[in-house]
């Protein structure tokens, strides 16, 4: 058996493709910890030290391998102008596009980081979870894709719509989200993230068909990819990975986030070497896991993927729903360090 | 990561264990050798292409404009069957599903106008998207469903469960269609189903969206009759139901 190492050694030696001393579990936690300090959802995510204080004590109370200085997706929708509306049970969800007609495109200004309450908040969170961390725990953030913002700027019909119109107005979305996600996406390595995942759902072959992606995000993804400061992850938010990995590693990303719909070990072995696999418990269905499903489960995935390193065990989707109990949570943790040590065998 | 997750996006994800209660898939059937008429082939690179103009053509010069509803049966949703097919099997995007369901909803808008006997003349169809704020799901289930002749009621999305209830029940709806992206949306359709199935058990409610792909149980959680995880899949219920409920 390997030596123990800290979080930040046993992620950084999977993404080597090299085996650390067991497999790292990325709980990505992003509403847990308002339970942990007693808060409504909305209460939590109004104060960075909330939530800095949160994801310290569930890092600490699961065995997570890493920090998650994120609040919610619709986080950079605000940035643009779009409403958020807040519930008590669940991620906030974005309401009211800011882009109505496509014309707006033309109006839309791209927001300045640092004139934003709410980006200046997840910078901070960020900050101090790298403070937290003193280089032994990674700090993970995200930015959604240029690609998939819209979903949330104008609604996914009109977006749709746009794409399939073949205006010029799409072209002027995307050099305008690309600034911003550059700029975004670099602000979070500047104040502290190891890591930020792509967040790009309409990358997945489930969504937007290759031909298209092709034409359009994949050449997205590279001109932000190769602008961005620091290593980057592609999500598709619980769509499959595995047709797509093809053009995935051509975007510069170094790892890649899988569905739980997809074969876990034909995309390790399609990733193995180039790109680090994360995934890819199914989040939705935790809520009502027992300790064996969830060992059971556990289990299936790293036997599947562990080998050889360049695989992080982690939800398919990037959040737990705030539904899932801390016994599954417990459980999950217990699994890893039963059936994730190297070697495996 | 929340929102436009998937809508993730696999609100479409068919799941066959989950369907073994209510499948409309014919005892027998098998997809992968289904006959396709010359027209229907064509028909159906068009939409995948969303070609709308060639789509249209291939319409007019294949249907009787003195039979829609033969237009809508041989070909249209034959056709949108399958694009449904092709999308399960990971042929296509949800994206060519969305187009093909618009295309096809303007071609019968044409043929058969809203409120036309030939369309109305089923138990009032409802639709809604609870508490979420994505609509992209319901749009096309809406569209694949007025394709399919159907008069469709939409309440729109954000709406409470509370409210769905009372809404439905006011309008004496017979099969009611709900939506949801999130886990917590999905969750609270509990509390909607149980105060229509109080005031009007003959209520059938169909739900669909990531969540119940994802959890292949929790449509009967939430007390539905049936899930549909894809458009088609809805289509099929609804017209398995109109046979069954009373007016």
């Amino acid at each position: 058996m390997s030596e123990y190492m800290t979080p930040m050694q046993r992620t950084l030696k999977t993404m080597e493709f090299c085996e650390p001393d067991r497999v790292p579990l990325f709980l990505l936690l992003t509403m847990h910890g308002a339970k942990e300090l007693g808060l409504s959802i909305k209460n939590y995510f109004s104060e960075p030290e909330y939530v800095a204080e949160g994801q310290v004590r569930l890092q600490k109370k699961f065995g997570s391998d890493c920090y998650f200085g994120f609040t919610y997706a619709a986080l950079e929708a605000e940035a643009w102008g779009s409403d958020v509306i807040f519930i008590d049970n669940g991620p906030p969800n974005a309401g009211r596009p800011v882009i109505r007609e496509p014309e707006d495109i033309e109006k839309i200004q791209v927001p300045e980081i640092s004139e934003c309450p709410c980006l200046q908040n997840t910078l901070s969170i960020v900050e101090r979870l790298n403070k937290a961390a003193d280089g032994n725990i990674p700090v993970i953030s995200a930015a959604v894709s240029p690609f998939s913002l819209p979903v949330m700027q104008m609604g996914f019909e009109g977006y749709l719509d746009l794409i399939y119109s073949g205006s010029p107005l799409f072209d002027k979305l995307m050099k305008k989200n690309e600034q911003f996600c550059i700029s975004w996406a670099n602000a979070l390595f500047d104040a502290g993230a190891t890591a930020v995942a792509y967040f790009d759902p309409l990358a997945s072959p489930d969504i937007i068909d290759s031909e298209l992606f092709r034409r359009t995000g994949l050449l997205t993804a590279k001109r932000v990819i190769s602008k961005v400061k620091g290593p980057m992850a592609m999500h598709l938010a619980s769509g499959r990975a595995l047709p797509a990995i093809g053009d995935i590693s051509e975007t510069g990303c170094t790892g890649v986030a899988v569905s739980a719909f997809d074969d876990l070990a034909a995309v390790k072995e399609a990733c193995y070497g180039k790109i680090t696999v994360m995934g890819n418990l199914n989040g939705v269905e935790m809520r009502r896991w027992t300790d064996d499903v969830a060992e059971a489960k556990v289990k299936e995935a790293i036997s599947a993927a562990g080998h050889g390193g360049g695989f992080i065990l982690t939800d398919n989707h990037g959040e737990i729903p705030y539904q899932v109990p801390d016994s599954v949570l417990y459980a999950i943790g217990k699994a890893v360090r039963k059936w994730g040590q190297y070697p495996l065998d | 990561m929340g929102k436009i997750s998937v809508l993730i996006f696999n609100y479409y994800k068919i799941n066959l264990l989950s369907m073994r209660d209510f499948s409309a898939h014919g005892e027998g059937a098998d997809d992968n050798k289904r006959l396709i008429s010359p027209d229907l082939d064509s028909m159906v690179d068009a939409l995948r292409s969303v070609d709308r103009v060639h789509a249209d053509r291939i319409v007019k010069e294949s249907c009787n404009s003195d039979s829609p509803v033969l237009c809508l049966e041989k070909l249209i949703v034959p056709a949108l069957e399958e694009i449904g097919r092709l999308w399960e099997s990971g042929e296509l995007a949800l994206s060519q599903v969305y187009m093909s369901g618009r295309i096809c909803e303007e071609i019968v808008d044409t043929m058969l106008p809203p409120k036309d006997p030939q369309r109305t003349s089923h138990p009032k169809i409802g639709i809604a998207v609870i508490e979420d704020h994505h609509t992209l799901g319901k749009r096309i289930v809406a569209s694949v469903l007025r394709a399919g002749g159907y008069e469709i009621t939409d309440y729109g999305h954000g709406i409470s469960a509370a409210d769905l209830a009372e809404t439905v029940i006011r309008d004496k709806v017979k099969i009611m269609l709900i939506s949801a992206l999130m886990l917590p949306a999905a969750l609270s359709i509990k509390e909607a189903a149980a105060m229509i199935k109080e005031q009007q058990p003959d209520t059938v409610i169909i739900v669909g969206g990531a969540p119940f792909s994802f959890d292949s149980m929790l449509w009967k959680d939430v007390g539905a009759d049936a899930m549909g995880l894809s458009a088609i899949e809805s289509l099929e219920l609804v017209r398995r139901y109109t046979g069954e409920v009373k007016e």
